[in-house]
């Protein structure tokens, strides 16, 4: 099976590694970029799909030449056989549509046509979800979405999935779809390995994957707009009908308590706190 | 639906039998799986642990494992003593030549390195035989076909199919009882053994031991500090902890409703063993788990089918006097039940059970696991008359006189070095109270220092604990919650306590019908899976499933 998965470098949101200046601004030279964390989802997907019906799997991203990390890092924790960053400048300010549109030529211009391509749910910024049904459409190809348990049989070119109806985890169907085809991986995935021999192979390729990730530049192909065969004008910010009008910072809650701050240290301070709580102890 | 999995040989549990039945079977070209419900070998495991290598075995762990002892043991144990403990009254004996006797080497171990280490040698060889080891998987039953045994089944992975299934799944072996070949019933069968890994400086071993890098410690004690409780404590020097524990008679901590860890505070907190603690009392670990006791229930033939039952499974685990040997057997049992398959296969006749059978015999395992000797005279010397005239001999003012002789002393010691005469070590009081008591308030000698250890509370040491709790699932279940039927589990529990809420057992008392009925709960959240409850309460016992439950670091 060949095997493609999408994903983007997103801020790392988590407390302690992110950073707002004082108008509740990103800091994005101060915050790192780490691997959106929906996309491991489907990374693991894939893995699912490679240990039980062997095959490669190819990471692939657009963004700037900083994302080699991100595939980095899908290397190393999720594993993935090949990595392909697609980054020009041409590229920049792309709208999901830009994206999906330059993700959707570099899948067509991989080696061997993907029997499955998977995208996450959701980016930690963008946020949109319109990425992957997208560029599906740009594959034409039939989507799953929100799939949260996958079985695919190669030989009747078949895949089956559990998904969440709307989202909801207390609604499930389970869908039929041939294949090729696209699939968005819910963050409620859980891949099964229900045979030993799957779970030896998943070890073996954790060890193999250990040892691939330290020279993973041996495995990173590079494409931009002229490899793409790409009009730039179609693509980054030109081809992106999307138009920001302005963009407004949430206001922060007003706050209609006056309040005075006191140190613990200052004796008079406290004791006008105390004088000032005392009726209160009474419970009035 | 696919076809279903087989392999030529699956092996259950990756503990030293385990380990050494896969690697074994490897050497031979077998395809092998083994399966291991811990996250990692050793994570479910506890010994005291002293590892021997006897002269006599047919395969040592070094055998089959080049490397063990500069890799995966702990200290080569050169000083061997028991301490015999009246009041605060010593005698102690050096029980050197007993633990030499028919000894290559003997190391201290802790299990989670250990086995871990051994596992990922199995894991390299078996998958060079085209199968390999896998952790987070609970077998959870036997496949049968036509009734008979033709596999596994298992919480997270399909059924799976083989010719050989070696169930080396310990004391505690789920497959044994499915197989119908042991029981949980009598805690006479069984030894509860309960333990402290404590942290010490770096070169405070070498300093308070007196002994080189190379060179460990091992101290046996015995005598009136555990009332009247069958049984003994232990500390075995590692490189930079002490393994301090007790190991009791299940029926006695059942008669005597003693608490086990208060047993081993008893112990911990005795003015002698300050000689060797540090004065900030550093616990890193409690721990605690069944041990068989091999002269009763070593199976003879520990086969059914395909199926063939290795180390505490097959309870060969063998209390030799104060010298506990199951992780050696469990291994020499392990290696040859691969070996017999091997024999067997493709042969009409012999089964490889029965050919394992054969060889447990045949090497000489049988014998040490249930001595000839004890079965003659358990019948006379466990009779309670017996135990009634040694006591009252021994207590005597006829038998004091002569404890206190020299003559005595020196008999003493050499009764204690004598491999046969412990073989028929009888399982009663006065062999395990009485007499070291009385030799120690005999011939004994004060003891000077004065213990400052604080034992950490059952709450602190559960805290202390990492459980991957699985939640909504308890593994065991009270059939018979009465005070009557499962009582006994509150106070025999290493994790539970009378007036303990934060245990496994508690007792409650509820009403019904105008009259008041003292019964039991439980709540499984804080198990160690001892496998106590299975025996001394009324329960459906089962392990937790793969990678859930309790975690040790240091086992
Ligand atoms: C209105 C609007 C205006 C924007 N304007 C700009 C702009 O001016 N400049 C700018 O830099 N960005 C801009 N963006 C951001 C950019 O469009 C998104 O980063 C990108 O299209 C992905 O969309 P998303 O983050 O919502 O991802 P989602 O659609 O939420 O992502 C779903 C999945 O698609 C896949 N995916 C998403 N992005 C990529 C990618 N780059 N490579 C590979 N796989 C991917 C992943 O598998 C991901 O999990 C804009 C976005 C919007 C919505
Ligand atoms: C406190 C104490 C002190 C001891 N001191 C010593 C000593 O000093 N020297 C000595 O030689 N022995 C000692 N023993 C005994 C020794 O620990 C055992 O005899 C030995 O561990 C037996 O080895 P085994 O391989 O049969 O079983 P174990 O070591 O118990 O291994 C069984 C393995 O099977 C796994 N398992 C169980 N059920 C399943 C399942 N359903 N599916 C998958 N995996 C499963 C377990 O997780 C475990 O890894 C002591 C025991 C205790 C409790
Ligand atoms: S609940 Fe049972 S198995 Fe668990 S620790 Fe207590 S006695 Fe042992």
């Amino acid at each position: 099976m060949e095997i493609a998965v999408l994903t983007k470098g997103v801020p790392d949101f988590r407390e302690g590694q992110v950073s707002f200046d004082e108008d509740g601004h990103l800091e994005r030279g101060k915050t790192p970029t780490v691997m959106n964390p929906n996309d491991k989802f489907a990374l693991r997907a894939a893995l699912q799909t490679k240990v039980r019906h062997g095959g490669n799997v190819t990471l692939c991203s657009m963004g700037p030449p900083g994302y080699e990390n991100i595939l980095e890092e899908g290397m190393r924790d999720v594993y993935a056989d090949d990595l392909v960053l697609v980054s020009d400048r041409e590229f920049a300010a792309a709208d999901t549509w830009a994206t999906a549109i330059t993700l959707t030529t570099a899948l067509e211009h991989m080696d061997k046509e993907p029997d499955v391509v998977f995208a996450g749910f959701k980016t930690a910024d963008g946020e949109t979800g319109h990425t992957g049904p997208q560029t599906c459409w740009g594959l034409d190809r039939p989507v799953l979405t929100h799939v949260i348990s996958l079985d695919i049989e190669p030989e009747n070119d078949v895949v089956r999935a559990k998904r969440l109806v709307e989202g909801d985890v207390d609604e499930i169907e389970t869908v039929e779809a041939p294949l090729p085809c696209f699939v968005v991986t819910d963050p409620e995935f859980e891949p099964t390995y229900r045979r030993a021999e799957h779970r030896l192979e998943l070890k073996d390729l954790r060890e193999q994957t250990k040892r691939r990730a330290e020279n993973y530049d041996d495995h990173l192909t590079m494409w931009n707009h002229e490899e793409l065969n790409l009009d730039p004008d179609f693509v980054g910010l030109d081809g992106s009908p999307t138009i920001v009008s302005s963009v407004d910072p949430i206001p922060k809650a007003p706050s209609e308590r006056e309040a005075t701050m006191v140190t613990p240290d200052d004796e008079e301070g406290m004791e006008q706190v105390l004088e000032e709580m005392t009726p209160f102890a009474g419970g009035d | 639906m696919t076809d279903r999995e087989r392999y030529e040989a699956v092996v259950v549990g990756a503990g030293p039998g385990g380990a050494a039945a896969a690697a074994r079977l490897a050497d031979h070209g077998v395809e092998t799986l083994v399966l291991e419900r811990g996250v990692d070998a050793g994570a479910k495991n506890v010994s005291g642990g002293l590892i021997y290598a006897e002269q006599s075995a047919p395969y040592t762990v070094d055998d089959l494992f080049p490397g063990f002892r500069e890799e995966a043991s702990e200290r080569p144990i050169t000083d061997y003593k028991m301490d015999n403990i009246a009041g605060n009254r010593v005698k102690t004996y050096d029980l050197t030549p007993l633990h030499e006797n028919d000894t290559l080497w003997c190391d201290s171990v802790l299990r989670r390195k250990m086995d871990s280490w051994m596992a990922e040698r199995v894991h390299e060889k078996c998958r060079e035989s085209g199968g390999g080891l896998l952790t987070d998987v609970r077998v959870n039953g036997l496949l049968r076909e036509d009734g008979e045994i033709v596999g596994v089944t298992c919480d997270e992975l399909d059924d799976i199919e083989a010719d050989v299934v070696i169930a080396a799944d310990g004391v505690n072996s789920e497959l044994a009882r499915e197989a119908g070949l042991m029981d949980w019933d009598d805690p006479e069968e069984w030894f509860q053994g309960v333990k402290a890994v404590v942290d010490v400086p770096d070169g405070f071993v070498q300093e308070t031991f007196g002994v080189d890098e190379d060179e460990g410690v091992a101290r046996l004690f015995s005598g009136d500090l555990f009332q009247d409780a069958r049984g003994g404590g232990f500390m075995y020097t590692n490189q930079d902890t002490l393994s301090i524990g007790t190991v009791f008679h299940l029926d006695s901590i059942v008669e005597e409703r003693a608490e086990s860890h208060e047993l081993l505070n008893a112990l911990l907190t005795h003015p002698h063993l300050s000689n060797w603690l540090p004065d900030e009392y550093d616990e890193i670990e409690y721990s605690a788990k069944l041990v068989p006791d091999s002269k009763k229930v070593a199976l003879k033939e520990p086969h059914r089918d395909r199926l063939l039952l290795v180390g505490d499974a097959a309870g060969q685990m063998q209390a030799q006097g104060p010298i506990i040997k199951g992780m050696n057997h469990a291994v020499t049992a392990g290696a040859l039940a691969a070996d017999a398959y091997v024999t067997a296969r493709g042969r009409s006749g012999e089964t490889a059970g029965q050919r394992y059978a054969t060889l447990l015999d045949r090497e000489g395992v049988m014998d040490k696991l249930r001595p000839k000797s004890y079965d003659w005279t358990s019948g006379i010397s466990e009779h309670p008359a017996t135990a009634n005239v040694m006591e009252t001999v021994a207590k005597s003012p006829v038998g004091r006189a002569v404890l206190r002789t020299g003559a005595a002393e020196s008999l003493v010691e050499r009764a204690f070095n004598s491999p046969r005469l412990l073989s028929m070590l009888p399982d009663i009081k006065p062999a395990y109270v009485t007499v070291p008591s009385l030799i120690g308030a005999e011939q004994g000698a004060p003891v000077s220092g004065e213990s400052t250890v604080e034992p950490p509370t059952l709450e602190e040491r559960i805290g202390d604990l990492s459980y991957n709790t699985d939640i909504g699932n308890p593994h065991i279940e009270v059939r018979d919650n009465s005070w009557a039927a499962s009582g006994t589990a509150v106070t025999a529990c290493p994790v539970s306590a009378e007036d303990f809420g934060g245990g496994c057992y508690r007792s409650e008392t509820v009403g019904t019908n105008g009259s008041e009925e003292r019964v039991v709960s439980l709540d499984t959240q804080p198990c160690v899976e001892c496998g106590t409850c299975a025996v001394v309460a009324d329960t459906e016992w089962e392990h937790p499933r793969g990678g859930k439950g309790v975690e040790y670091e240091q086992g």
